[in-house]
């Protein structure tokens, strides 16, 4: 009676540690956004001790509306920000639309999905490299077809107006969005809908965008959500394809934190409450949109207008999608070859001579970015699917069902600019000694991979077959054992494709390394971003690749794990 | 980036107040070789602006030299900025943290030096301590003694000059603006061809001085602190000269490249024909690299050209001060200078007097290739001094305020 | 001829014949009936009838509607009609919403209306325009999806086993409600199933679907002969 007692009493403990699982990852992962959100704040309103901040004022904001081209840079964030969002949403549905009968859309996936491993700072570095005026594109083309014989005075990068900002953010955005929206179409019985819709006559497009789009966007809301974040709050891109002066507000915050003048950082929290609440006022207004939006689609649902053939749509979509894919692609591509590349002046089209002495002379200082970038990827993502897996896993046994607010609360990290709360967060961080450190970098990254990795995981492992782990109980195994015994082989597919997003997301952050680095901790990002300023192209393209590549190198070893791993089990070797 | 352990204090506690340095440290007066045993085992975080590879070769190049001979190892702190070394500085003062600090040594000099030794944040002096330092060639560069205006006084060791040169394209320019004035008129007939780092930047900032020396009325105001009645004056011209050049610069004067290896790479690619360099070596290792065609050359201009001196000076509250003084001494070493000098390192010119060297020291520097598009001292001519760091933080200020929009 | 009409009709999947040789008639107002079990290839001779047919199959033949041959037109373009077993309500349109998604942009403002409002009638559902679609009941589901897809005008009219679904004693009722309708709008209707209370309700030619493709009439004593000719 007693030992049972006692045993019923240590599972009981371990069952409700498990059951706080969610609350306890709530905590870990949004209590640092919150204190990060008033450490800012605070400042924002001249409150900073520390630096002789003693009293509550305006001032920092007196000070931000009379800097130098704060209005400009204001413009350039909002203008860039809706540009993108708009432009890569657009795409999105404009290719599902028209193309969601061609086989290409079915291939579609598998080749957009390591499109998403690579992080946004090479990305950019490479299009950069494409789109300068002394840039690849310029080069193909000249002086055969332009006459240039000198790269012409033309601002195709770091443009007043954000052009370039806007191409580079679309090279990241467009497979992401396409990507949830293939997941949510998987969903929402799409091929079904679509033939109901065409046997009543509607053409393809119109008849995709009237039956299926209303059902799927909300699906994809909180990522557009994300996306609009992003566009508006970006940094690393910012600082290789945006303007200078006046960059968006984001950069401006970060560079008024890093200056020696210490009374900047007034102002550069107040810079960062204004991007927040910019962010927040974007959403709030695209959500407005998307009502006007649902009234005006409603009116043309019911006028019943059936469209056309959608053979141009589809061709225009078709285009749009295969540049964007092979802009990705060039612009890694472009890398590569400047890290192999000898002298190269414009108007060559290729370098004079291939070497590897960059990669000679710089194998040695790349190895430290290179570990550390490895270690604090690794071991955020470890933490994150360790949470994950205990927060799912508590979900299916306690029949916890998540609600839209848990969403909400999982996206809070996305659709918060990150400089908003980075700041804060290391003032939290030097309360515990602990800045500096790879510890806190590792928290730091742990904050915006969580999020991916759940996502990723979540659908795979709720659709899991109840009847696996029903088996189980009834042969004896404990709930633990299940757990590890069962769940985990059959879900390793799952869990390696999110463990391979986890590692990319890591990989390519920027801000949070270096907020929570104190500046002492170099990843690939941090140096590959640094070095882009204007080091020579051959150094910079070897680091870029090396930070593309790594992610990529990652998630094609989740891929071609589970095979290798369960060649003997057909059943568990294909998805 | 900067240090917030302050804030921990900060919030917990009053500050406790900074206090004044000990009278003299222990190590200022200890015989050196007791210096060299104390800094062995030492790892010296060496806290240098990270944005050049040559430098950065460098500086690999003397760890691996300092730790086979003293046991002494270095650590590059690679910063974008150096005002971040200082912020961190500042901030452990606020925060009381007399000793034990992060930075053990920083490159540094102008604005930099000027804040953290009037806020008393400099160990020292320590330079005459230093077995090399009587190598140092006082009176021939004077920059080695005064910095920006500033009297250094054993509080920071040089250990590279630098010299406003302009690099151009022989192949495409034929006749180089040999004055500002001069350069205004080439502009104009060569638009697009010519620009400078942003002004943010030391370099970019340099630009503005150079010009100022020539157009500013009195240049001799600019050896004092500038103030709200002087400055105005003194830099009208500048501006009104600034006004007219800007359409015809890159970009048409809209955009700027980031720092110098940005401008550089400008170059290479053919987009500009001139830009300003503070290393007399760097085209001729520029084209060594590859980084830069061979037709470039490089000159002064007829008024000559600013020079100053780069130093590394030690933080009052430096962890690791012996092992700092080793590597500010090796840097002052024959070896290291003349090392730093090779076109194919660094090309940077030493800050010894050569006749001061015994004979096979000296033959370290005659040994050292030229380099095609690098000047002699003789063409070089005696370097303008850099103005008072005040005219930099208002020029600065005042650029900004006309170029953004 | 007028009515759906296939001619020489052959569909197969890879290496498979699942559907064919088929020459069928359904003149106007009929219903033919198609049975067999499942997985057989019904599906895919009405998908392939109407234009949805998946790319993976290969499909010969002609189809031709009162006289058009539809069978090189796009599927939004036939204006044949198709009922399956979900009803495929669209989930954000209201009742009515669906309904007028049916209904020809031809038909303009008040006339929309009352067409709705009489289709509604019509399935004895009246005052149902503003309903969510979730919250009726799968008959209730059923007659509107007919509705919707009678107020699209076809010419004709394919059944995929569209009762299914319902309860047993439903069947009977809907199973009246859509050939009542088809009858009287003159449709030519061609239905699979693989339940013989259909075929019987429905009175019309039974035709059985072999394996190999072959496409056997069933004569009134339950002997099967061959197809009818065109």
């Amino acid at each position: 009676m007693g030992t049972a007692g006692h045993a019923l009493s240590g599972a009981a403990r371990s069952g409700a540690l498990l059951r706080a699982a969610p609350a306890l990852t709530s905590v870990l992962f949004l209590g640092p956004i919150g204190a990060g959100l008033a450490g800012t704040a605070l400042p924002a309103f001249g409150w900073l001790p520390a630096i002789g901040g003693e009293a509550l004022s305006l001032a920092p904001w007196r000070a931000l509306l009379d800097a130098p081209g704060f209005a400009a840079s204001l413009r350039v964030t909002l203008t860039t920000g809706f540009a993108a969002t708009l432009l890569s949403l657009g795409l999105v549905v404009l290719f599902c639309a028209a193309c969601h009968d061609r086989a290409l859309f079915r291939r579609a996936q598998a080749v957009l999905a390591p499109m998403l491993a690579t992080p946004h700072a090479a990305l950019a570095i490479g299009f950069a490299f494409l789109a300068a005026p002394s840039g690849m594109l310029a080069r193909l083309l000249s002086p055969w077809a332009t006459g240039w014989t000198r790269p012409p005075d033309l601002a195709t990068v770091n443009d007043a107006a954000g052009i370039s900002l806007v191409a580079g953010l679309l090279l990241k955005e467009v497979p992401y969005l396409l990507l949830v929206t293939l997941a949510a179409l998987n969903q929402v019985r799409a091929p079904a809908l679509m033939r109901a819709a065409r046997t009543l006559g509607y053409g393809p497009v119109t008849g995709w965008l009237k039956a299926v789009f209303p059902v799927v966007y909300p699906q994809i809301r909180l990522p557009v959500y994300a996306v609009l974040a992003f566009s508006l709050s970006v940094v690393d891109v910012a600082i290789v394809l945006g303007p200078g002066t006046p960059p968006p507000l984001a950069v401006l915050a970060v560079r008024w934190f890093l200056d020696r003048d210490l009374a900047l950082w007034f102002p550069a929290s107040a810079a960062a409450l204004l991007l927040a609440a910019i962010v927040a006022a974007s959403i709030a207004a695209w959500h407005v949109g998307e009502r006007l939006a649902a009234r005006l689609g409603r009116r043309w649902i019911a006028s019943g207008r059936r469209g056309g053939g959608g053979g141009a749509a589809a061709s225009l979509a078709a285009g749009a999608i295969s540049l964007v894919v092979a802009l990705s692609l060039a612009s890694l591509a472009v890398l590569a070859l400047w890290s192999f590349a000898g002298p190269w002046r414009f108007p060559d089209a290729m370098p004079r001579a291939f070497t590897t002495t960059t990669w000679d002379a710089h194998a040695g200082a790349l190895a430290a970015p290179f570990r550390a970038t490895v270690a604090i990827g690794a071991l955020s993502t470890l933490a994150a699917l360790a949470l994950a897996l205990l927060c799912l896993e508590a979900e299916a046994r306690f029949g916890l069902t998540p609600g839209a607010r848990a969403l909400w609360l999982l996206y809070t990290p996305l659709l918060l600019p990150q400089v908003a709360f980075l700041f804060g967060l290391q003032v939290m961080l030097v309360r515990g000694g602990l800045d500096g450190t790879l510890a806190a970098v590792i928290w730091a990254h742990l904050m915006f991979v969580l999020p991916y990795v759940f996502l990723t995981l979540a659908d795979p492992w709720r659709a899991m077959d109840p009847r696996l782990a029903r088996n189980a109980a009834a042969l004896g195994a404990g709930p633990w054992r299940t757990f590890l015994a069962v769940k985990l082989p059959v879900m390793l597919r799952p869990i390696l494709v999110a463990a391979a997003v986890g590692f990319a997301v890591s990989a390519g952050q920027y801000l949070p390394t270096l907020f929570a680095g104190a500046g002492r901790v170099a990843t690939l990002t941090t140096e590959a971003v640094t070095l882009s300023g204007g080091s020579d192209r051959r150094v910079v393209g070897a680091y870029a690749l090396v930070q593309a590549l790594l992610p990529l190198a990652v998630y094609a070893a989740a891929i071609a794990a589970p095979p290798i791993i369960w060649r003997n089990r057909r059943g568990l070797a294909v998805a | 980036m900067l240090d917030r352990r302050f804030l921990l204090l900060a919030t917990l506690a009053a500050p406790a107040a900074a206090r004044a340095q000990p009278e003299r440290h222990p190590l200022l007066s200890a015989p050196w070789p007791e210096v060299v045993a104390a800094a062995r085992g030492q790892t010296v975080f060496w806290n240098a602006w990270g944005g050049d590879d040559r430098t950065n070769g460098f500086i690999a190049w003397a760890n691996d030299r300092v730790s086979e001979r003293f046991g002494v190892r270095i650590r590059h702190v690679r910063l974008r900025d150096t005002a971040e070394a200082v912020a961190r500085v500042v901030a452990e003062k606020a925060a009381g943290r007399i000793d034990g600090g992060s930075v053990d040594l920083v490159w540094i000099n102008g604005p930099n030096f000027l804040a953290m030794k009037d806020a008393g944040l400099l160990f020292g002096p320590f330079v005459g301590r230093l077995p090399n330092a009587r190598y140092i060639d006082t009176e021939g560069k004077p920059a080695t003694v005064t910095d920006f205006t500033v009297p250094v006084e054993g509080l920071a060791a040089p250990w590279r000059m630098a010299q406003i040169v302009y690099v151009y394209d022989s192949a495409t320019v034929k006749d180089p603006p040999r004055s500002i004035p001069a350069m205004l008129a080439w502009a104009r007939a060569n638009p697009g061809r010519l620009t400078h780092p942003t002004v943010r930047n030391f370099l970019g900032a340099t630009f503005l001085k150079q010009a100022l020396y020539e157009l500013a009325p009195d240049p001799e105001v600019l050896a004092t602190a500038a103030t709200d009645t002087t400055f105005r004056p003194a830099t009208a011209p500048l501006w009104d000269w600034y006004e007219a050049i800007r359409p015809h610069l890159w970009r048409r004067g809209q955009q700027f490249p980031e720092n110098g290896p940005a401008q550089r790479a400008l170059m290479n690619d053919g987009e500009i024909d001139l830009m300003i360099s503070f290393n007399p070596s760097e085209a001729s290792t520029a084209i060594a690299n590859g980084q830069l065609p061979p037709s470039v050359r490089t000159y002064v201009l007829e008024r000559g050209t600013i020079g100053n001196a780069s130093f590394v000076a030690i933080p009052f509250n430096a962890a690791h001060k012996a092992g700092a003084m080793v590597v500010a001494d090796f840097l002052l070493s024959p070896e290291a200078q003349a090392h730093g000098q090779d076109p194919r390192v660094m090309g940077t010119f030493t800050v010894l007097a050569l006749h001061r060297l015994p004979p096979e020291e000296r033959a370290r520097f005659e040994r050292l290739p030229r380099g095609v598009a690098t000047l002699t001292d003789a063409e070089l001519g005696r370097p303008l001094p850099e103005p008072h760091p005040s005219w930099m933080t208002r020029i600065v200020a005042e650029w900004e305020r006309r170029v953004t929009p | 001829m007028s009515g759906l009409v296939l001619r020489a009709a052959r569909i197969a999947l890879g290496e498979r014949a699942l559907v064919g040789p088929l020459d069928l008639a359904v003149p106007h107002g009929e219903v033919v009936t198609l049975m067999g079990p499942s997985g057989s290839g019904k599906s895919s001779l009405l998908a392939w009838i109407c234009g949805t047919l998946d790319p993976a199959f290969r499909a010969e033949g002609v189809v031709a509607v009162d006289g058009e041959d539809v069978t090189a037109l796009a599927a939004h373009r036939r204006r044949i009609g198709i009922l399956f077993q979900d009803d495929l309500l669209f989930p954000h349109l209201s009742v009515g919403g669906n309904l007028a998604f049916g209904l020809p942009p031809s038909v303009r403002g008040q006339d929309r209306r009352a067409r709705i409002e009489a289709a509604l009638a019509d399935a004895e559902l009246e005052g149902f325009a503003g309903r969510d679609p979730a919250t009726l009941s799968g008959g209730q589901r059923a007659r509107i999806a007919l509705m919707r897809t009678l107020l699209a005008e076809p010419r004709a009219l394919l059944l995929d086993e569209p009762f299914g679904r319902l309860d047993v004693g439903l069947r009977e009722r809907m199973r009246r409600f859509v050939f009542d309708r088809a009858r009287r709008l003159g449709l030519p209707v061609l239905m699979v199933t693989h339940d013989p209370e259909d075929a019987a309700s429905a009175g019309g030619a039974v035709l059985h679907l072999l394996a190999g493709g072959a496409v056997r009439r069933a004569e009134p004593d339950g002997e099967v002969a061959d197809a009818l000719p065109a």
